[in-house]
């Protein structure tokens, strides 16, 4: 059949699928690497650039002299960074308060999820939702709740200045222990969820085996619930830690001047400060330590995926 | 299971439910307090809610964030719903592996990298073609748009690894052609899934502060940055009525939808358990 003979339609149909899988893989590919992939790399690139009263607040590190270009990279920025002890502070901050504040997540999310993967099944699927919804109602005013309750003037001083257990009010809020409530409370389910799931799909009989066969209760467990539900244990933790290293709003709102953490960091240097090639370069510093945790997370989920298809 | 186990997993659960769910209680019942103060109970009064719908500013915020949600999560349903076929149905290709790291990074980078970097690219491309002009609604409903469509992609990838590939292979042996294929059976059997993703890009665009603060304009402050300013200097029962109203409307919509998605997972097991009876 020659080419001319064919309608429209059929020239469609062809093209089609000839070039349908490329299109249907194309269009969500180079929406994500426009505004996902290169927008790192313009960060990377301003990080090198200066500060300059001008708009945008950069200088440009590509110039036309003598009809070539020349590249002027400015390592200002990141020996500022290392320089200044504020910076170096603020990183390691990040990463013990995200990692302490994982830890107490585990602690608290591990047993919620066993009990809702050995519940009975009507009763299961009802504390699954209430694991979810917190998840769907606003972040922001979770956050926001925390204020009324740890402030001088909040619920919980109220509370023990009219029992009378303290005679001046404790200072909840404004320290880092509000941050650690701060985000073990709005990451518990993102704890809870990939737990759960890991647990849930276990075969309860392999514990019973053990028991049988003279196995103490907490041997049974270190033994074969832990190591089994180890993947659910990283992903739930790499899905705490690595939002918590950047969280700004959780110690703009509950902590205090003092709780230097980099996402804050970030945020001064961009809103208050206006410098944006050192913001980049912050923003290029907390990503180099992510990157790691980010590709581990990744590796996880694409294993997961594949031992469920 | 032996008592004294279950009896820890059980105060567990409890504790941790308290833990989630009491805070949300609270700003709830405050919200109708008549008195300015948190820790005084001054009578039931719903002033606050009066002042909230006279408050100007904060209905236009609401009212660019209900835009900019509704936008971002159908285009972003438009962009996951491919990316989520792409990775569980058609095997490997070049740059798999880039693609999947630009879905799971989504879903953790600290939002203030994200906001940073889209800042700095619709500056850089305003320069280079003139497009984005200026900063506002559009910036933010493609910054919302692009991790929204993480979202997407995960929720329809998990669904259609757990759903039975052999229907779809049928249809092929038959001769259908790969788009009518989508269109006919794996749409329909994903349907929950897409209506989990948009309402989930819906509710995560309608949250979202940091990123939005960086990309966003003059004249277009959404609801959470309008929240931000005014909850920096404390509770406000302003903010207490504001949150009650959000709370309760995202339970209805939630309660609905999983609902809808529970009576059709009920028709699809019912029609083809009837299937199966039949020779």
């Amino acid at each position: 059949m020659s080419s001319d003979k064919l309608t429209l339609k059929q020239k469609f149909d062809r093209w089609m699928i000839k070039h349908g899988r490329v299109l249907v893989i194309g269009i969500p590919y180079f929406w994500l690497f426009l505004f996902f992939l290169v927008p790192f790399l313009i960060v990377l690139k301003i990080s090198f650039a200066m500060a300059e009263y001008a708009q945008p607040p950069y200088s440009s590190l590509f110039e036309w002299i003598d009809e070539g270009i020349t590249v002027t990279l400015n390592f200002g920025n990141y020996l500022f960074l290392l320089s200044d002890s504020l910076y170096a502070t603020a990183y390691l901050n990040s990463i013990r308060i995200a990692a302490i504040s994982t830890i107490i997540t585990l602690l608290i999310g591990y047993p919620m999820a066993y009990g809702i993967a050995r519940a009975r099944g009507s009763v299961r699927s009802v504390l699954l939702m209430l694991v979810i919804l917190p998840f769907w109602t606003s972040f922001l005013i979770r956050v926001y709740a925390w204020i009324g309750i740890l402030d001088r003037e909040g619920l919980i001083n109220a509370f023990l200045l009219w029992t009378g257990i303290i005679s001046e009010p404790l200072i909840m809020r404004q320290t880092e222990f509000a941050v650690y409530v701060g985000i073990v409370y709005t990451y518990l389910p993102f704890m809870i969820l990939p737990l759960y799931s890991t647990l849930e799909k276990m075969d309860v009989s392999l514990i019973e085996a053990a028991l049988d066969l003279g196995c103490k209760p907490w041997q049974a467990f270190a033994k074969i619930t832990l190591p089994l539900s180890l993947p659910g244990i990283l992903a739930g933790s790499l899905l705490v830690f690595i939002p918590a290293v950047g969280e700004f709003v959780i110690p703009e709102l509950l902590g205090g001047p003092n709780t230097l953490m980099i996402g804050r960091t970030l945020w001064n240097e961009f809103f208050a400060n206006r410098d944006w090639p050192i913001a980049s370069a912050v923003a290029i510093a907390m990503l180099l330590f992510l990157v790691v945790p980010i590709m581990w997370f990744q590796h996880i989920q694409s294993k997961q995926e594949e031992s469920q298809s | 299971m032996n008592g004294k186990r279950s009896t820890f997993l059980i105060s567990a659960l409890v504790f941790g439910f308290a833990f989630l769910y009491v805070p949300i209680l609270l700003v709830m019942i405050y919200s109708f307090n008549e008195g300015k103060l948190v820790t005084v109970w001054a009578g039931f009064s719903t002033k606050w809610y009066v002042s909230l719908f006279n408050n100007d500013g904060m209905i236009d915020a609401a009212w660019n964030s209900l835009r900019i949600g509704v936008m971002s999560a159908t285009l972003a349903l438009a962009l996951g719903t491919p990316a989520g076929l792409v990775m569980s149905r058609f095997g490997r290709f070049k740059g798999r592996t880039l693609f999947s790291g630009m879905i799971a990074a989504p879903l953790v980078m600290p939002e203030v990298i994200t906001g940073l970097s889209l800042l700095l690219l619709f500056v850089t491309l305003e320069q280079l073609i003139g497009w984005p002009a200026g900063r506002g609604i559009a910036t933010i409903t493609i910054a919302h748009t692009t991790f929204c469509a993480a979202y997407v992609a995960v929720v329809v990838q998990s669904r259609l690894s757990g759903m039975d590939i052999s229907v779809e292979e049928a249809a092929m042996d038959l001769g259908a052609k790969p788009a009518k294929i989508f269109f006919v059976i794996t749409l329909p059997m994903i349907l929950p899934a897409l209506l989990a993703g948009w309402l989930l890009s819906f509710t995560l665009s309608l949250d979202d502060l940091v990123i939005a603060s960086f990309v966003a304009g003059p004249g277009s402050t959404t609801l959470p940055m309008k929240v931000f300013s005014s909850v920096r200097l404390g509770v406000s029962p302003e903010i207490n009525a504001l949150a009650t109203l959000i709370i309760v409307a995202m339970s209805v919509m939630i309660l609905i939808s999983s609902l809808l998605i529970l009576r059709s997972e009920r028709n699809r097991s019912r029609s083809s358990a009837s299937a199966e009876i039949q020779p």
